[in-house]
């Protein structure tokens, strides 16, 4: 029984390492905009599919995995050039609608340029399962885990760090007071939408040898990314890490104790949940508007 | 006098208006292509189906008109994709049947959008071939529906079979919350005890499961002599792969479903001694020479991959088969007759397809039997015949 517990959480928490991956990039943009980036999943596809197409060229993964997270931010860089910028005055449920669209636009498109079948990538560091007490794990979970991790330590560096990681941050807070200071609000919004598609597309490069990759694999992962960040509380970095692992081993240990086949109902429950008992997520500001 | 000559000009005229209007009416009609109707999930969820269906019925019937056609007349092919949706299946089934005035259907890719058409052929009286799996297509059976496809229920037999031959008996279920998958795993039940089978565990998953590890754990802890994962789409590759992961090293069988190389290659080596039953057109080189079906889906497979550059799928085959036997019927009937053609259509005898040979009946409108399946056996990532 024990080991049955071990194996749970070990598949609950690789995925909930891709879905907090997810959760930071909607995070990003929505501080940056105070908009839902529905294309957020897209990005994942996108990222995992490059990364297919390249290693079916014949490019080495360490090669193919760096070149598909650069095509996703790209993508992601166009998008906010062709689409949100145009839109900058809009209100944000404008904005929202046009990432929705977006998001058709970009999966018809990655059936025309790729296929509608499903792929994989080749593990990175092998097939042969580790013995961890008695659960089984792939090595490709602890580059999940692992890459996830990295991601976040050098995100925290950013922001902490970095000039322009503090006005992507300080943007958030009050985007009128850091224009006054002079901090060009337009360039942090296509920084935002660029580190969201980073993000997704390395979410989406790690879990393609475990779960697979096809052109519609980003509506699930960004709506459980989505449910993730806003159990953790929209706009926070720690509460959508967090938000992240715990939809995931909910997700499994639900898959393991009760069902699997309710296993999709798992994050939709949560964002219900969330929006009737705490609507600012775990960790999400307590903010209440003026009247 | 003159108003005589004037006359008989204009009656002259009009009669040879009138011979020329006849003689361009009689060449129209013995050009009067053989309109065949099909509704097909091209695009959405089921458009693995459906795309390779819609590209076999163009191609064969594109190869056709250049042989002459049918009865010396043109094959017309009407095509709409219904994206997998019931609703959208009716719609254009009706429009094929008063709009288009077709012959017949060929058609209807899931189960779903086949049995939401058949109340309308029924009442217009037409021929209907679907290429749909599920046993209720044709179970009670239908007077104007037929289909190709093998159903569910052979699916287990064959497996069931296989099973008997190596002496196990108790079996282990893993199925997917699908249609497929749900309509599969009722079969196996319905079938186990004929088959003096035990169903010991019978575990699910989710349609986009992407970790089947839990109920693998489960399944390892039961008694169970072998695995029979009844599954689709990519479920059955990450089953497989954490079938390895989790170190069980029992007989793991597939269906049907997944027979095609896009799951060995997604499985990787974890498919290693998995078996499943699968048409002859997944392995035309593991026929016998004197093999009926190898001519067939030999050639099927040669035309439909060097024209598409893919991989050839036994959906596409189930099209080639659904529209090779409506053509047998038509010129059986030696009309477009639709009561003719219907009962040439259910006196088929030895017609050679690349699903199996169909023999069909007044009670059987699919016509294959058991043998139509081999049981196959991945090894060293390719398909061999299992023994």
């Amino acid at each position: 029984m024990g080991m049955q517990w071990l194996q749970y959480v070990a598949s609950g928490l690789t995925a909930g390492a891709i879905y907090a991956l997810v959760a930071l990039g909607f995070s990003i943009v929505f501080n940056a905009s105070r908009a839902i980036n529905f294309a957020q999943g897209e990005f994942v596809m996108i990222g995992g599919m490059s990364a297919v197409m390249l290693v079916g060229l014949g490019l080495p993964l360490a090669a193919a995995v760096p070149l598909a997270v650069l095509a996703a931010v790209l993508v992601g860089l166009l998008l906010e050039k062709l689409a949100i910028e145009p839109a900058a005055k809009a209100d944000t449920v404008t904005l929202i609608i046009i990432t929705i669209g977006a998001a058709l636009l970009l999966r018809g498109l990655a059936q025309l340029v790729w296929d509608k079948r499903v792929h994989s990538l080749p593990a990175f560091s092998g097939d042969q399962p580790l013995n961890l007490l008695g659960a089984t794990v792939l090595p490709q979970s602890l580059w999940v885990l692992g890459g996830a991790a990295a991601a976040v330590a050098a995100l925290s560096w950013f922001f902490g760090r970095t000039l322009f990681g503090k006005a992507m941050l300080a943007t958030s807070y009050n985007p009128l007071a850091a224009q006054l200071v002079g901090i060009n609000t337009r360039t942090v919004l296509l920084a935002s939408f660029g580190l969201a598609a980073l993000l997704g597309a390395l979410g989406g490069v790690l879990i393609a040898p475990i779960a697979f990759i096809a052109y519609d694999s980003g509506i699930m992962l960004g709506l459980k990314g989505f449910a993730a960040a806003m159990l953790g509380g929209l706009g926070s970095f720690t509460g959508a890490v967090l938000g992240g692992l715990l939809l995931g081993l909910a997700e499994g240990l639900g898959a393991g104790f009760v069902s699997s086949a309710y296993k999709d109902a798992i994050a939709f429950v949560v964002i219900l949940a969330v929006l009737f008992v705490l609507p600012g997520g775990l960790l999400g500001a307590r903010r209440s508007d003026r009247v | 006098m003159k108003l005589i000559t004037r006359a008989a000009t204009a009656l002259r005229r009009s009669a040879v208006a009138l011979a020329g209007a006849l003689i361009a009416a009689g060449s129209a009609s013995a050009q009067e292509p053989i309109r065949v109707g099909a509704f097909l999930s091209v695009t959405g969820p089921a458009a693995f189906l459906g795309d390779p269906e819609h590209k076999t019925l163009e191609m064969v019937v594109e190869r056709i008109n250049t042989e002459g056609g049918v009865l010396g007349r043109r094959l017309q092919l009407f095509s709409y994709d219904d994206s997998g949706d019931a609703e959208k299946a009716r719609t254009f089934a009706k429009r094929l049947l008063e709009q288009d005035r077709v012959d017949l259907i060929v058609g209807g890719s899931t189960t779903g959008t086949t049995m939401a058409v058949v109340p309308l052929v029924e009442a217009a009286q037409t021929p209907f071939i679907s290429l749909a799996g599920a046993v209720v297509i044709i179970e009670p059976t239908k007077k104007w529906v037929f289909k190709t496809p093998h159903t569910d229920r052979m699916a287990c037999e064959k497996i069931f079979v296989d099973l008997q031959a190596r002496k196990l008996s108790r079996v282990a279920l893993i199925s997917g919350s699908g249609g497929f998958d749900k309509s599969m795993r009722a079969e196996c039940l319905k079938v186990a005890p004929k088959y003096s089978i035990e169903v010991v565990a019978d575990e699910t998953y989710g349609a986009a499961d992407t970790d089947m590890t839990a109920q693998l754990t489960k399944i390892r802890g039961s008694n169970a002599q072998a695995v029979l994962n009844a599954g689709f789409g990519q479920g059955p590759a990450i089953v497989t792969r954490n079938y390895r992961q989790v170190g069980l090293a029992l007989p793991l069988y597939q269906s049907h479903g997944v027979a095609s190389m896009e799951y060995v290659k997604l499985s990787g080596a974890a498919a290693e001694g998995v078996r499943l039953p699968a048409a002859a057109l997944l392995v035309p080189d593991l026929l016998a020479a004197n093999d009926r079906q190898k001519p067939v889906v030999s050639s099927y497979k040669r035309d439909y991959e060097t024209r598409y550059k893919t991989d050839v799928s036994t959906f596409g085959g189930h099209a080639y088969d659904g529209l090779m036997l409506a053509i047998g019927a038509i010129k059986r009937a030696g009309s477009t007759d639709k009561a003719k053609v219907r009962d040439a259509l259910e006196t088929t005898q030895g017609y050679v397809g690349t699903g199996g040979v169909v023999n069909m009946s007044a009670s059987d409108h699919m016509g294959l039997d058991l043998n139509a399946f081999l049981m196959l056996e991945v090894k060293n990532g390719a398909w061999s015949m299992a023994r």
